[in-house]
């Protein structure tokens, strides 16, 4: 057969096009629509398949890979209910700009709209939630879109790509050979996002930023997808200005500096949200005040100028007029004000650091010991991570775990520190660690789960223990709804509807205490299940775990059920009444605190 | 609220109305009215698309229109530099008694009867809303059977095209 004639069919046009892009591994299940790829996917030797046990699993794990090696994740489910699975890490993905490609079945062209078996329109149905979509109409057109597909998922403001390949173009044939075309030609006229920042409005920053007498570099998820943490440490050391980094840009700059004031935000450290509040600059580094960030928004930072560097224009003046506009790459629009900076004066920020400091000195992040010796939770997070260490990839559900993850583990390093920060998807953690396990298989990965997050997607620890991915998960076991309780305790008058698990030892539900037993069902499912009930116990577990690598380790760790997660501006509130802890707001009175006129 | 005309090209291709239409609901938008036809360019269509709002959610809007992959310019037609027409087709009851009367207010407003019955016309008219809202004004009081209006179309008065390079799109960059 002369290469003229060699046709392909679009299943493998599909697989040749995944090797070709450079996708290395893919997290699915397969079904009826999708079984053609799933063919020639068995014979390939350069993308792995990672067979989960729900499509959201594959999505989550996709979402992982990404967020702990850079390269977009790859996900693949069936038509129907294999797709729409796929939407809740969608819809994650979207929220946090995560570049993810997710490959689904489709019934045959001809069967589109006849309502036939597990047919969803989930091109309609993801409309909202992807940075765009794809529904493929002949085999020639597949190595184009899956490279359009990667191209749109990884560059300017990155987010999910989904691609749905009716059944009939999988099995077509096609002489469209996707190493003889590859790189095809992109065709997208309508996608052209600014990366390089306008020189103009960078010399404005400059100049703003050298006349600020209490600036705040105000440092956003951005800043890690445009892989711009080194450039960041530069502008940082070279202005003296204090960072503070959000749930999503937790690791872009170190704990341990000493210019960082730690997290903002409605759980953000005293020194971080008040430091933005009297502020007179911010600025803004690939992040897009959100309300968890500002609190109520007509009081947020009342007195500071804003400079807001982005790449995706909308995000610029959505929720925050800007001062100076900025449209470009972190890393390009950081460096090019490094640059600019050298040749203005540098602002006196000394009166301004020392009222920060004794922000920080006063009101540290910090936990108060459980009274009847039972185990805080908080500790066993903090432990975790000093015993883990810097280099240790952490994924955290969502709840007061994830909250005391971001606070207590002192993030040295980028891409270290992976969660579910605009959507807030419970049942995240398992799975990502899974995900950034595979991308990251030389990393230590710890899973941050909750007792109620774990029970949503546990079930991909089957995957871990057969697919020799041995990451490792502590459930902050509090038998409750952690963070809804602490609402109820809150704001609902301690009445505690439906948020019981029963997972506690102490469980008020009657004759019921842990169900499931964690330790029995992290061995069903294959992996190591390990228990710490005292506080005694907490190094030596973590230690234990620590020890083994063949295979998933989880531990119970049973914590006070009662522990609350501070600081805290509660929602709707201003931020200038963060409580450190309940019923106590900070005292920003000091007599004779004169040093920065505020 | 104030008034915008937005003309919206975009690639030619299946879904790129619902991706536009659904991106106005769901930023909480309201579409006054659209129209999408072919161009000069067959890949390419264009939308004309009337929405009221203050100026700072309408650049909100066009920004995000702007993010979507199949959307490649949009222009803001302000009404003074733009040519901006819509057609309504309207019935209206006209025995021999007020035909006449009728037909009068048709050659008045320059519209068109395109078709008759003993007892009703059909109306063609073309016009600013302004022409069109006094149109109907004055066909009122005959009894209107039945009405139907298009979207308003918008065209930049002048030399220039909306494809020129010179053409600033509003918000590609901020």
């Amino acid at each position: 057969m002369t290469s003229e004639t060699r046709q392909i069919t679009g299943a493998q046009s599909l697989v040749h096009s995944l090797e070709a892009v450079g996708a290395d591994v893919v997290f699915g299940i397969p079904g009826g629509a999708i079984l053609p790829a799933y063919d020639p996917l068995f014979d390939s030797t350069r993308v792995r398949h990672v067979l989960v046990r729900h499509e959201q699993g594959a999505g989550h794990a996709a979402e992982g890979y990404a967020q702990a090696t850079g390269r977009v994740g790859v996900c693949m489910a069936t038509s129907g209910p294999g797709a729409t699975n796929l939407v809740t890490p969608i819809a994650d993905a979207y929220m946090d700009s995560v570049p993810m490609v997710a490959i689904t079945g489709q019934v045959a062209s001809a069967a589109i709209g006849t309502d036939a078996f597990q047919e969803a329109d989930i091109c309609g149905i993801t409309l909202p939630i992807t940075k765009h979509n794809f529904l493929v109409h002949s085999a020639d057109d597949i190595p184009r879109t899956i490279a359009e597909a990667f191209h749109l998922a990884a560059t300017g403001r990155p987010g999910p790509v989904l691609v749905d390949l009716p059944k009939d173009i999988l099995q077509g044939l096609t002489s469209v050979l996707p190493h003889e075309v590859w790189p095809p030609a992109l065709d997208l006229p309508g996608y052209r996002p600014v990366t390089r920042p306008h020189a103009k409005q960078v010399r404005e920053a400059a100049k703003m930023i050298s006349a600020a007498r209490r600036p705040v570099l105000y440092v956003g998820g951005g800043v890690l997808k445009a892989r711009a943490a080194a450039e960041l440490r530069v502008l940082a050391e070279l202005t003296g200005i204090p960072v503070v980094t959000t749930l999503m840009a937790r690791g872009a700059f170190p704990d341990s500096h000493r210019q960082h004031l730690g997290m903002p935000g409605m759980h953000g450290s005293v020194a971080a949200v008040t430091a933005m509040q009297k502020a007179d600059l911010l600025i803004t580094l690939g992040a897009r005040f959100d309300d968890r960030v500002t609190g109520r928004l007509a009081s947020f930072a009342p007195g500071a100028a804003v400079i807001h560097a982005d790449i995706d224009p909308a995000e610029i003046g959505k929720n925050r007029v800007a001062d100076v506009p900025i449209v470009g790459d972190c890393r390009e629009v950081i460096a090019d004000l490094t640059a600019a900076l050298q040749a203005e004066p540098r602002s006196d920020l000394e009166a301004w650091w020392h009222t920060l400091d004794r922000w920080r000195e006063t009101y540290p992040v910090g936990y108060d010991t459980p009274p009847d010796g039972a185990v805080a939770p908080q500790q066993v997070i903090q432990r975790i991570g000093q015993i883990a260490g810097p280099e240790t990839v952490f994924a955290a559900g969502v709840g007061q775990h994830q909250m005391w993850a971001a606070q207590f583990i002192s993030y040295e390093h980028p891409y270290t520190w992976l969660n579910s920060g605009g959507a807030g998807t419970m049942g995240y953690a398992v799975p990502a660690a899974m995900g950034a396990k595979v991308g990251r298989p030389e990393a230590t990965v710890w899973a941050i789960d909750g007792d109620g997050c774990f029970q949503m997607t546990n079930q991909e620890l089957a995957t871990c223990a057969l697919e020799g991915i041995p990451i490792k998960v502590a459930i902050i076991n509090n038998g409750s709804l952690g963070m809804v309780r602490q609402w109820q305790t809150l704001f609902y008058d301690k009445r505690y509807s439906n948020t019981d698990l029963g997972t506690h030892p102490a469980s008020a539900r009657t004759g019921v205490t842990r169900v499931p037993d964690f330790v029995r069902l992290a061995e069903a499912l294959g992996c190591v299940g390990l228990r710490c009930e005292s506080p005694e116990d907490i190094d030596s577990t973590i230690e234990k775990a620590m020890s083994i690598n063949d295979a998933p380790v989880v531990v119970d760790f049973v914590v006070h059920p009662d522990a609350m997660v501070w600081p805290m501006v509660a929602a709707g509130s201003s931020n200038d009444d963060i409580q450190v802890a309940r019923d106590m707001a900070p005292d920003f009175d000091y007599s004779g605190d004169a040093e920065v006129n505020l | 609220m104030t008034r915008h005309t937005l003309s919206v090209l975009v690639e030619n291709k299946p879904g790129v109305l619902a991706r536009v239409s659904g991106l106005f609901s769901r930023r909480g938008f309201n579409i006054e009215s659209l129209a999408v036809g072919p161009t000069e360019n067959p890949d390419v269509s264009r939308m004309t698309i009337v929405v009221a709002v203050e100026d700072l959610p309408l650049e909100q809007v066009t920004k995000q229109l702007n993010k979507l992959v199949n959307v490649l310019k949009i222009v803001e037609m302000d009404s003074g530099v733009s040519v901006q027409r819509e057609l309504v087709l309207v019935k209206v009851r006209a025995d021999l008694a007020v035909r006449s009367q009728v037909l009068e207010t048709v050659q008045l407003f320059r519209a068109k009867v395109v078709d008759v019955a003993p007892d009703a016309v059909t109306i063609e008219a073309t016009g600013t809303r302004d022409k069109l809202d006094a149109l109907i004004r004055m066909l009122e009081p005959f009894g209107i059977r039945e009405m139907v209006q298009s979207g308003m179309v918008a065209l930049g008065r002048g030399s220039r095209s909306i494809t020129d390079r010179s053409l600033r799109a509003v918000e590609r960059s901020a």
